[in-house]
């Protein structure tokens, strides 16, 4: 990983790209509408605002536990779960912020569940780690590495049992690849042409260990062994992610099985609040390579206005917008309720008849101590 | 009613459940084609089709996980383990995933799913096929277990394990599937949390669970030789449990023995006991005993496997000792 700085050019984390020469193609916008191109700016400005204001909050200690943040990778975020369907599912790790608002989950509800108030998408219960919303379409936010993996097959068979057309997308980090449910779930995916895509994030490192540490093989020679077909993108161009996604997800929906996209990215902060953004496994050069050489932000941003599609004044405006959306997102979630303790017990169990007792600490299932435990 | 074998009935079940409901599916190692390791599963490929019926590769943690995610939009998998002794490579996705979706969703996300197959030892399997699974699952709030010791329970409560909202682990028992018993006909649910009194007796309170349920009736049966009427209470259900059922037999016999075939760390055994202790004191006349499993991984050998089993002896002494009697 400790390439000179010239070379990063054309390099996300220390891959080479293959794709079409974005600056000597104005073209790399074809396909957009003007509007097209501003709103996906606007998203990814929204989930860096966001973010920005989620650091912000925790460093005054608004949000506690872990959070992990998607900085450097919102193109995954907009270029992949833009281009699906409502009823399409998205199903993923823990890096999850900037994914669950792309799929439909207000900022306002992801703020307040990071602060962990009732407002919250999971009613505080879940944090960070934990978004839900099943009217969106967007079936969490799961903690251990790889645990979301096979559950995202599982979706995908639901799909397919009851014979709908949907998709499910079931992101993870690269180094979730190495966990066994992935393999597993790769393989039954394969066996039984379920309708999802796994997309693994790939920013070269789970937390502070390189991929390249924990792998001989390339990423793509992972899917193979189960017969899944592998894909490499670049993630930090969100035009060419969600050209790509549209296509493969429509292949999907018409019955094309299973498949595995390799989405090269780069995280522009820490593993999580509390670690540094670079240190003993990545350089500072390296870190400050990719921000101002692998921006999807600005990669799009400057493609944009030298097509003469966004002025600056454009720009400040959806800027303003973004952050303003951040801040409303931040006070709504200040001024929201903590949960009630009456509730402590609530959604443990979604049945509880009149025999037996689920709880033996004297307090479950006792009304107004901490019960009842009735979802 | 109609005689039928353990392994029947729980077919039974799942053929009642499925006939009623599309959403109810079964999968696991060997379901289809074979008919079950066990042959539980006989003709129900034919009966439902491999879509519904379903063999899985040798992937415990990414069947089990894929039947959860199948749970949360609402399907009703029945997932199969061959033995509980594989499910640990799959307790992730059941403690993780399925015991905690409903809260960290915040109520948005019910798993109705059925983890079964048998636990604990059958004859001379060894250490790695020879435990009982109980703790690990009612270790975990969010997961129900039931433990059908006959027939009947089996269809009654697989079938109520099928229609709950919640994650039910099933545990069958490989000594079990022969044993035959009145089953009810047609529509039979037994509500979970409901313990059964399989003996009545005033003298000492046996209270057991799952296939150690035919052990205390056993040991009740060598006791009645000697004069001594125990009570043999099966409690069908860990989780819930049904307290009230068990602070009765307390209050009747006031002498307990809690019978299991599980380890004594942290054991099932360990949970009713500080239960008791917390709730019925006053009505116990000596201090509960219990008889479980050898504190040691199982061994092979057919003597040293039967030192490490409860026995109906083991059970026969421990009621002697909570009667201030000396061993038999």
């Amino acid at each position: 990983m400790a390439q000179a700085i010239g070379e990063m050019e054309a390099k996300v984390n220390g891959t080479e790209l293959s794709t079409a020469d974005g600056e000597a193609d104005a073209a790399g916008l074809e396909g957009f509408s003007r509007e097209e191109l501003h709103a996906l700016l606007a998203d990814m400005l929204l989930y860096r605002r966001f973010e920005e204001k989620a650091e912000e909050a925790y460093a005054i200690g608004k949000i506690g536990g872990f959070c992990h943040l998607h900085i450097g990778q919102e193109g995954l975020a907009a270029g992949a779960i833009k281009p699906l369907r409502g009823d399409d599912l998205v199903i993923t790790a823990y890096r999850e912020h900037t994914q669950a608002i792309a799929k439909g989950i207000t900022p306002r509800a992801a703020m307040a569940e990071l602060y962990g108030r009732t407002t919250g998408c999971s009613g505080g219960r879940g944090g960070s780690m934990h978004l839900f919303d099943t009217s969106v379409g967007f079936m969490g936010g799961h903690g251990i590495v790889g645990g979301q993996i096979p559950l995202g097959a599982g979706l995908g068979w639901a799909i397919r049992y009851r014979g709908g057309d949907q998709v499910c997308v079931c992101f993870m980090g690269d180094a979730a690849v190495n966990q066994g449910a992935f393999l597993e779930s790769l393989n039954m995916s394969a066996i039984w042409r379920l309708p999802v895509i796994y997309v693994v994030e790939n920013n070269g490192y789970g937390m502070g260990t390189a991929f390249s540490r924990v792998s001989v093989t390339d990423m793509e020679a992972r899917s193979g062994a189960c017969g899944v077909p592998a894909h490499t993108i670049n993630g930090q161009d969100v035009l060419e992610t969600y050209r790509f996604f549209e296509d493969l997800a429509a292949k999907v929906r018409a019955g094309a099985g299973p498949q595995f996209v390799n989405a090269l990215t780069y995280r522009f902060r820490g593993h999580s609040m509390s670690d540094p953004v670079s240190g003993t496994y990545r350089s500072k050069e390296e870190v400050e390579a990719h921000i101002t050489q692998q921006d999807p932000i600005t990669i799009l941003r400057d493609r944009m206005m030298e097509a003469g599609l966004l002025t600056q004044e454009e720009l400040e405006a959806i800027d303003a917008g973004a952050r303003s959306i951040s801040d409303d997102a931040a006070d709504f979630a200040d001024a929201s309720p903590v949960p009630d303790p009456s509730t402590l017990y609530d959604h443990v169990y979604a049945e509880i008849n009149e025999h037996g007792r689920l709880f033996l600490d004297g307090r479950g299932e006792r009304p107004g101590d901490g019960g009842p435990a009735n979802g | 009613m109609a005689e039928m074998t353990y392994r029947d009935a729980l077919n039974a079940a799942m053929c009642q459940e499925m006939d009623r409901d599309d959403s109810v599916f079964l999968m696991g190692e060997e379901v289809a084609e074979y008919d079950g390791a066990y042959k539980v599963s006989r003709g129900m490929l034919e009966r439902y089709g491999d879509q519904r019926v379903v063999d899985s590769p040798i992937s415990e943690l990414g069947f089990a996980g894929l039947c959860v995610g199948a749970a949360m939009t609402g399907l009703r998998p029945i997932c199969e383990f061959m033995t509980f002794n594989f499910s640990i490579l799959a307790l992730d996705q059941v403690i993780n995933s399925a015991a905690k979706m409903l809260y960290m969703s915040n109520g948005q996300i019910p798993v109705p799913i059925v983890f079964r197959g048998p636990t604990g030892a059958a004859l001379q399997l060894s250490a790695q096929h020879s435990q009982a699974c109980e703790t690990y699952y009612v270790h975990a709030p969010g997961v129900k277990l039931v433990t059908p010791a006959t027939p009947a329970d089996a269809k009654g409560l697989l079938a109520a394990a099928i229609r709950d909202d919640d994650p039910v682990a099933v545990m069958e028992g490989e000594l079990l599937y022969n044993v035959r018993g009145e089953v009810p006909d047609g529509e039979y649910i037994i509500p979970l949390g409901v313990a059964d009194l399989k003996r009545s007796g005033d003298d000492v309170s046996i209270v057991t669970h799952g296939k150690m349920v035919h052990v205390a009736l056993q040991a009740a049966g060598l006791l009645a030789r000697e004069g001594i009427e125990a009570e043999v209470l099966d409690l069908r259900s860990i989780r819930p449990l049904d307290v009230d059922a068990i602070l009765e037999t307390v209050a009747r016999t006031n002498r307990v023995v809690y019978l299991e075939e599980g380890w004594p760390f942290a054991g099932v055994g360990a949970q009713i006991v500080s239960m008791i202790q917390d709730e019925a004191f006053d009505d116990l006349d000596a201090p509960v005993v219990r008889v479980t499993q050898a504190d040691i991984p199982m061994p092979y050998a057919k003597n040293l496997e039967q030192l490490a089993k409860p026995s109906a002896k083991s059970v026969v002494n421990a009621c002697r000792q909570v009667l201030y009697l000396p061993a038999a």
